[in-house]
């Protein structure tokens, strides 16, 4: 049997890869992806905790989670083609309008 | 398990009220032709004020509800009648302001009924993954509303800043959940105090906080987690950051106030909020010093009230939950009413935002300058305004809580804050016009949405005994909070209604 603590070493480095990819990278789409990532390394830890503290509360919480991001990406999808349509670019270094 | 009752519809009635009337204008809206939607807007105004009705009739019914999933006490109906509040003059500035932009669409009510369902069940949400899902309800909300003006290449990427950074702060909140469901085995607030309550804590548990404040942090725009938003306020419609400046906000620290005072965890984070208010005053108001468009400048300022309202937290306790209870009320009086006015001035595009165009005002419209004048007034904190005293609250609290250091930071911070909102003043009274157009006239529902917020900012800098009261009451009830004989999950769900600690 796994340990628990793998499970949560692997959730961290999927959530720290979020976290990276978001900073790094320059494309809207991808930057959101990311976010979708973080929320799964998330999604993870849930079922590893429900596993170890045997309550299948954990695993609702997951279908929760997939719902709310679900419902992120259709807003977000429609907020990014809103961008493109006024933009006609994806980039986040040319999104750039309003600043210090 | 016991069944559903009278009560546990009752213990919901203000999220439900805004649900059904934010379905009825989104059901509504199609039907009817083109052309203006103050019809709706009015239906959704009504559906504001029976939320806040509903939360008035809570007060007789306090308790658990749903099987321990929400918590009614003094300190959610409190913010169950200051929400809809808020959402209730942003309605009102809303009808003017979207006959002045040209857009005629009845979802824009429904998302403002809809986000502050989510705020207000937020408050009153005692399960961790429920407020996860009602800080969404309120951000999805919100997101979309900050991109409202399609056309305008700011408004889009003032939504999109806001909806990137929104996402990546509720993923790390949802990893906080995670981490203390880890810890304890459970996500009920009640249950997490009853594991935590006297046993040392973990590392999974600090994880969890930190996690947690990240996420809160961006909700709530304190530094430095602030970055987006000067960018966000200043493309999204006045309206809307007039909401979302002070509604969500006020949820937000509603929630941080229950994750940090009502699960027992450890108090190591005292000294994180005490930096986290430092920087958030010092950052903000010295960024706000620079600015000249006054959107900015304003966001700029309410970076600076999340930092006073975080000395209220550093300071801990009863009195200083309640001074932070009581600010939460009193900045969203005085912001709602500043960004009406941004509002009605701006005309059609949001074209007169910069300082220089309130030049003259005093001339021009020397009503509205002055209703701008009482809000600026009060977020400077001077007396007889409910700035002063949610000012005076705070730092005494931090006193009583020996931070002294973090009074002084305060206090040399809000004689900052006073230079750049006279200076507004400055503008309106002691400068000629430099905008030749004459200003628009004021609609009947501008009218008194300036009204209803200039009563609130003078009434609480008055008369300010009875909101106080309010929040003692609901700082009372957070202590005593979930762990009185209320909660048992699933078992007190059909108690007889609880009377108020009054």
């Amino acid at each position: 049997m796994v340990p628990l603590s793998w499970y949560l070493v692997l959730s961290a480095i999927l959530f720290a890869l979020g976290i990276s990819a978001f900073l790094i990278k320059r494309n809207i789409i991808t930057i959101f992806m990311s976010i979708e990532l973080m929320l799964n390394a998330v999604n993870l830890s849930f079922v590893a905790f429900a596993n170890h503290w045997h309550k299948l509360s954990g695993q609702v919480f997951v279908f929760f989670v997939m719902v709310v991001a679900a419902a992120e990406a259709a807003v977000g999808l429609a907020i990014i083609i809103a961008v493109f349509r006024a933009r006609e670019t994806l980039n986040v270094d040319r999104v750039n309008l309003l600043k210090l | 398990m016991n069944s559903i009752g009278y009560n546990d519809y009752i213990r919901i009635l203000p999220e439900l009220v805004l649900t059904f009337f934010g379905i009825l204008v989104m059901l509504i809206d199609p039907l009817l032709g083109r052309g203006s939607r103050k019809g709706l807007g009015i239906l959704s105004l009504t559906g504001s004020f029976l939320a806040m009705a509903a939360g008035f009739y809570q007060i007789n019914f306090h308790g658990p509800a749903w099987f321990g999933m929400v918590q009614v006490d003094s300190f959610s109906i409190f913010f169950h009648i200051l929400i809809p509040c808020i959402s209730a003059i942003c309605i009102l500035a809303s009808l003017e302001y979207l006959d002045q932009q040209n857009i005629h669409s009845g979802e824009y009510y429904g998302l403002i009924l809809f986000g502050t369902a989510g705020m207000v069940l937020m408050t009153s949400a005692v399960e961790l993954v429920l407020i996860f899902i009602a800080l969404e309800i309120s951000s999805i909300s919100t997101y979309i509303l900050a991109g409202y003006r399609r056309s305008s290449a700011a408004g889009t990427e003032s939504s999109i800043k806001y909806f990137l950074l929104g996402s990546f702060a509720t993923a790390f909140f949802l990893y906080g959940v995670a981490m203390i469901f880890g810890a304890t085995g459970s996500t009920s607030i009640p249950e997490i105090y009853k594991a935590l309550n006297g046993a040392t804590s973990g590392a999974l548990v600090y994880i969890a906080v930190a996690l947690m404040l990240i996420g809160l942090g961006f909700k709530v725009a304190f530094a430095p987690f602030h970055v987006w938003t000067p960018d966000v306020y200043e493309g999204a419609p006045a309206p809307v950051v007039a909401l979302m400046s002070t509604g969500p906000k006020a949820a937000a620290f509603a929630v941080l106030l229950r994750v940090l005072f009502a699960t027992a965890v450890p108090n190591d984070w005292i000294w994180l909020i005490w930096i986290a208010a430092a920087l958030s005053m010092t950052l903000g108001n010295f960024g706000a010093l620079i600015q000249n468009n006054v959107k900015r400048m304003l966001a700029y300022s309410s970076i600076a009230h999340a930092g006073y309202i975080l000395v209220a937290f550093a300071a801990g306790r009863e009195i200083g939950m309640a001074a932070a209870i009581f600010y939460t009320a009193s900045y969203a009086a005085m912001n709602v009413g500043a960004f009406a006015v941004v509002s009605h001035f701006g005309g059609t595009g949001e074209r007169y935002i910069d300082i220089e165009d309130y030049a003259g005002l005093g001339k021009r419209s020397p009503l509205l300058a002055f209703t701008l004048t009482i809000f600026l007034l009060s977020l400077i904190g001077i007396p007889l305004t409910g700035g002063f005293f949610a000012k005076y609250y705070v730092f005494n609290a931090a006193l009583h809580s020996n931070l002294v250091w973090l009074t002084i930071i305060g206090v040399v911070n809000s004689a900052v804050a006073a230079y750049y909102y006279l200076r507004l003043i400055v503008m309106m009274y002691m400068r000629e016009a430099t905008v030749d157009a004459p200003p628009e006239r004021v609609s009947p529902s501008m009218a008194l949405a300036l009204v209803l917020a200039a009563i609130g900012t003078i009434y609480l800098g008055v008369l300010p005994g009875y909101v106080l009261d309010s929040a003692h009451h609901g700082a009372q009830a957070l202590k005593a909070g979930p762990f009185s004989k209320t909660v048992q999950p699933a078992n007190n769900a059909n108690a007889a209604p609880v009377q108020t600690l009054k």
